[in-house]
């Protein structure tokens, strides 16, 4: 019985406290990002966002879609469509000017 | 070993790669998706500061209903592994309710969505009325409409599961359409902080 319970906690990721703790953490996250607008964060306003963005990002990909514990083909498969993306659309924003 | 857990290996599929085909196909779209909404979301960023005569992101954003939104799409992923958990756990009764939960929380926020879209307009924000208001509801309506897709394939997952008795064997439907709830999730995650947070 407890060798079920534990392949099925690899299988299929956390406990329901897990998730429970997880989104708590996304959730202040969230407040956290909000109060951007109202507070001033000087400098650090920019990286500050895009951290929190991409933590925010990682957490749900992770643990809720359970990329952390499924086969590591799933996690290559998501992310090279995730960096073409953002490798693709770079380009066309740069030979439009953007960043500069 | 539970019933469950003998159905479930009874009923799976040898495939070359020793992975499931539906779940390999269903990563493989949303990793296309991430293509479409990567050029959704780079059209806007690129617009958002075309707003010719119309009105600037700054004067219509309504920046603490957007956050309440975000924090009820946020709140229907967690409902949604849930119900993901309890499927594969067998437990029927409770992958119903948090599969309903989250269709509910996920039509709030297409509710939500819709009263803001017609604030926006009643403010003078049309579709056409500058490259920015084009860009940002082309991007936030597609964003939309893949909330629409996912409620209105909770709820038929809903009524099949209802119908045929789907058993813990079948979980890997719950799980498939968790995976496209919360993607969705994730590019509200991304619009939230690139089209409302960040200043024009």
């Amino acid at each position: 019985m407890s060798t079920d319970t534990t392949t099925h906690t690899e299988e299929h990721g956390m406990s329901n406290a897990g998730y429970i703790k997880i989104a708590l953490i996304l959730a202040a996250i969230t407040a956290l990002e909000v109060s951007t607008y109202y507070v001033d964060f000087g400098r650090l306003f920019m990286p500050a966002l895009m951290i929190m963005m991409v933590v925010k990002f990682i957490m749900v990909v992770s643990y809720f879609m359970h990329l952390k514990f499924d086969n590591k083909m799933f996690t290559w498969i998501f992310y090279a469509g995730l960096i073409l993306a953002i490798g693709v659309y770079c380009v066309a924003l740069a030979t439009f000017h953007f960043f500069s | 070993m539970s019933a469950d857990h003998a159905v479930a290996s009874h009923d799976a599929h040898v495939t070359s790669t020793g992975l499931s085909n539906v779940k390999v196909g269903m990563w493989l779209f949303l990793g296309s998706e991430c293509l479409l909404f990567g050029g959704l979301i780079s059209t806007y960023m690129l617009y958002r500061g075309r707003v010719g005569t119309g009105p600037t992101p700054m004067q219509v954003f309504d920046i603490p209903f957007t956050s309440v939104s975000s924090f009820v799409l946020l709140m229907s992923s967690l409902t949604m592994v849930l119900g993901v958990s309890a499927a594969h756990k067998g437990d029927d009764r409770n992958t119903y309710l948090w599969v309903a939960v989250t269709a509910l929380l996920g039509a709030t926020f297409v509710g939500g969505q819709v009263y803001e879209f017609t604030a926006f307009y009643n403010e003078g924000m049309g579709f056409s009325t500058s490259l920015f208001t084009s860009s940002f509801y082309v991007l936030t309506g597609f964003h939309g409409v893949h909330v629409t897709v996912g409620i209105i394939m909770l709820m038929s997952t809903l009524g099949i599961m209802k119908r045929s008795k789907v058993p813990g064997s079948k979980s890997e439907t719950v799980e498939m359409l968790g995976l496209y709830w919360h993607f969705v999730d994730i590019v509200w995650i991304i619009i939230f902080t690139l089209i409302y947070l960040i200043p024009v």
